[in-house]
């Protein structure tokens, strides 16, 4: 009897160190590099990383209409591309969220909010969510700065925009600003690769 | 005889207790570190979620309802609010006494997660809801990093 709890003890411990590996590897991580996806906007036209052949990187972005937090970062999403997107580094923003659990976030709900709103940068549906489990996006708004580097491009940062939800003017660290000033000044890598802000988890389609 | 006057309180109490809308205190991650290290024997479940947040507010019952009896294990419920310290008064304070939370309520104040998070929960990347249960005397700890599903909560606690 002893013997067989100890066997199952053992299993069970084995089983978690497998799913805590598991998911130590969902997702990229700083320095992985991306791989291209095609996800269709809210134009109808699909686009993918390689689309644009004179950029330097992407800043990419997991938001939604629906989010209090991704909408609190709207603004800033949209100043992100209007400051760098001439400098080499656009705004791509996917939708990561099941429809079906956030009717809100539909692709018509989109196309209105990228219309009222006036996004200049490109509004992606991410259906299967397949791009999101890819990149291990886990909240909106979540940012991966990437930079290309020959024809691949690797993760440089990712996380939250700055350290001030409410107030932008009070953020001390505007985090993917950095980082991508200093990607364009040339560093291979950034001083703070990574940031957490509060955020609303993803609607995920039920397994 | 004492003990009968005692007894004779008890139901004066009760009629206040409906009555009495719990008090939001503002915490510091100082004081929501010794919450979460008591060392005793009840199991600590830490909920952080916040009142803009559909899952979260939805998930909330599930919480309240280990209050109740026939939970074999003894748990320390504690909903730690994410919300804007800002909106206590006119968003926090009235969803708790409208919702008659039983639960203890206090909102934390540390927006900025990048001080805090890797000491206590290095695992999280900031989604609403986050669920964290704990006990350091018998060494459990469960991350659950999504909401839970309807008696998943209870389920989990079970086979802790």
């Amino acid at each position: 009897m002893k013997k067989v709890k100890t066997a199952s003890f053992l299993a069970l411990l084995l089983a978690f160190c497998i799913q805590s590996t598991a998911f130590k590897a969902d997702g990229y991580k700083v320095g992985d590099e991306v791989q291209d996806f095609s996800l269709k906007g809210i134009d109808g036209k699909m686009v993918s990383l390689g689309g644009q052949k004179d950029v330097k990187g992407y800043i990419i972005a997991f938001t939604c209409n629906t989010c209090p937090v991704a909408r609190a970062y709207e603004e800033r999403i949209i100043a992100l591309n209007e400051k760098y997107a001439a400098k080499g580094y656009p705004v791509i923003a996917i939708q990561p969220n099941d429809v079906n659990a956030s009717p809100g976030d539909s692709f018509q709900a989109m196309q209105q909010r990228a219309k009222s709103k006036g996004y200049t940068f490109p509004y992606l549906s991410d259906e299967t969510q397949n791009i999101t489990k890819a990149f291990g996006a886990t909240n909106t708004p979540h940012m991966f700065v990437v930079r290309k580097d020959g024809e691949k491009f690797k993760v440089a940062y990712i996380g939250a925009i700055d350290n001030n939800q409410g107030d932008p003017q009070a953020a001390s660290q505007k985090y993917v600003e950095n980082a991508v000033n200093e990607l364009l000044a040339g560093k291979a890598a950034v001083t703070t690769p990574s940031a957490r802000a509060v955020g609303c988890g993803i609607k995920w389609k039920n397994a | 005889m004492k003990q009968r006057i005692w007894l004779f309180f008890i139901p004066l109490f009760c009629l206040v207790c409906p009555v009495r809308a719990q008090s939001v205190k503002v915490i510091k991650y100082e004081d929501l570190e010794r919450l979460v290290r008591v060392k005793d024997d009840t199991l600590n479940v830490i909920n952080f979620w916040a009142t803009w947040c559909g899952p979260c507010v939805k998930e909330l019952p599930q919480f309240e309802a280990l209050h109740k009896t026939g939970s074999s294990k003894k748990v320390r419920v504690l909903l730690v609010s994410m919300d804007d310290v800002k909106t206590l008064d006119n968003k926090v304070k009235p969803f708790v006494k409208q919702r008659k939370l039983k639960s203890k309520v206090v909102l934390l104040n540390e927006p900025d997660l990048n001080t805090w998070v890797d000491k206590l929960v290095p695992e999280w990347s900031g989604a609403l809801p986050m669920t964290l249960i704990v006990n350091e005397k018998s060494q459990v700890r469960k991350f659950i990093g999504k909401p839970v599903k309807e008696g998943e909560l209870q389920s989990i606690i079970n086979q802790l």
